[in-house]
């Protein structure tokens, strides 16, 4: 069995989700995990499927593609390849005026403390500009990664909050 | 401590408020804590009751910051009477240097901000609190024991004070959205 990772991007119509659904079903793909939204008209689209090989799960979708408004790209994804499991769960969140380089300045910090991003979502609002980020860090990181995030805020005029999620099982 | 709140109306502070304007994100002030107030001073008198006027001419407007007029001070005020979510309500309250002392029945409900006018969040707030502060003009000290959509109101105004947005405290990543409905 093929587990294949799939993007498709373009934009927004009526339709999309049915058409790549339905071109994946008719060679025998099975979807499970997937992220679909629609950002400032663009639909973005990305799926784990699993059943096709990559050359046919790209032939499917050609069609989709062929007058270049939709973009696709299929790609093999082994199963085991997902190992960033453990570490403790954190929130992140910034907001601010915009300016270049927020995320980037952000993310930068946040990786060089160990820390994971498994989420993370921005939105651009008039001129208010917010990142909310799920990240996984190693057992003792937060600290002096809430330090560092602070003088990067400082730098960037942003406010910058780093917090424990509390994951709930009900 | 007394139950002065109940009893309590904006027309105690013998002031007529006037309207001002509503400050939104990222203005500066909504990311400082504000500075605690004599609340027997006429200028916080003053703002209590443009606070209130500023809250009645708003619509869907359940409470406001004195940050969210501009002002770094904390002082706030709150009216849910007349939202469907309330269960216990004060009527119209402003309170000073207000601090929550007991917080339980923590849940997740859909909070919005006039302050960040385009965007909503899902935020997990106490839905029964006790908060102690002290009433404009008389600087008396109240104790409030209040629980959902008034206890919910009255810790994101608290956060106002201290110069948190409720952006601070969503539930995760896919917990903003774009606001549809505008009130």
């Amino acid at each position: 069995m093929h587990e294949l990772a799939i993007t498709v991007i373009g934009p927004d119509r009526t339709g999309i989700v049915a058409d790549v659904a339905e071109a994946l079903a008719g060679v025998g793909a099975n979807l499970s995990d997937s992220t679909m939204t629609r950002l400032r008209g663009h639909f973005a689209m990305t799926l784990i499927c699993s059943g096709p090989t990559v050359e046919d799960a790209g032939k499917a979708l050609e069609p989709l593609t062929a007058d270049g408004r939709l973009v696709a790209t299929v790609r093999a994804a082994p199963p085991d390849e997902d190992d960033s499991a453990a570490g403790e769960p954190y929130l992140l969140s910034v907001h601010g005026a915009d300016r270049l380089g927020i995320v980037a300045a952000v993310t930068r910090v946040v990786a060089a403390a160990g820390g994971n991003i498994t989420d993370l979502t921005t939105r651009l609002t008039g001129p208010l500009y917010v990142l909310i980020a799920e990240v996984d860090l190693p057992v003792g990181a937060a600290e002096g990664l809430s330090a560092r995030l602070a003088e990067v805020a400082t730098d960037l005029g942003v406010d910058v909050i780093l917090r424990r999620a509390e994951p709930e099982i009900l | 401590m007394s139950d002065a709140l109940s009893v309590w109306k904006p027309e105690l502070l013998g002031v007529d408020g006037r309207v001002r304007p509503v400050v939104t994100a990222p203005a500066s002030v909504l990311g400082r804590a504000g500075a605690e107030v004599d609340p027997a001073d006429p200028e916080v008198v003053g703002l209590a009751a443009d606070l209130v006027a500023t809250m009645r001419v708003s619509a869907g407007c359940v409470g406001l910051a004195a940050s969210q007029v501009g002002v770094g001070a904390q002082v706030f005020c709150v009216d849910v009477a007349a939202h469907p979510k309330t269960a216990t309500t004060h009527g119209t309250f402003v309170l000073c240097n207000a601090r929550i002392v007991e917080a339980s029945r923590w849940r997740p409900g859909r909070e919005g901000c006039m302050s960040v006018p385009d965007l909503t969040g899902d935020v997990k707030r106490a839905g029964r609190i006790v908060v102690e502060g002290f009433l404009p003009g008389t600087g008396e000290p109240v104790r409030v024991v209040t629980d959902a959509f008034e206890a919910r109101a009255v810790q994101h105004e608290i956060d106002h004070c201290a110069g948190r947005l409720f952006l601070d405290r969503v539930a995760g990543a896919h917990a903003i959205y774009q606001r549809k409905v505008y009130l």
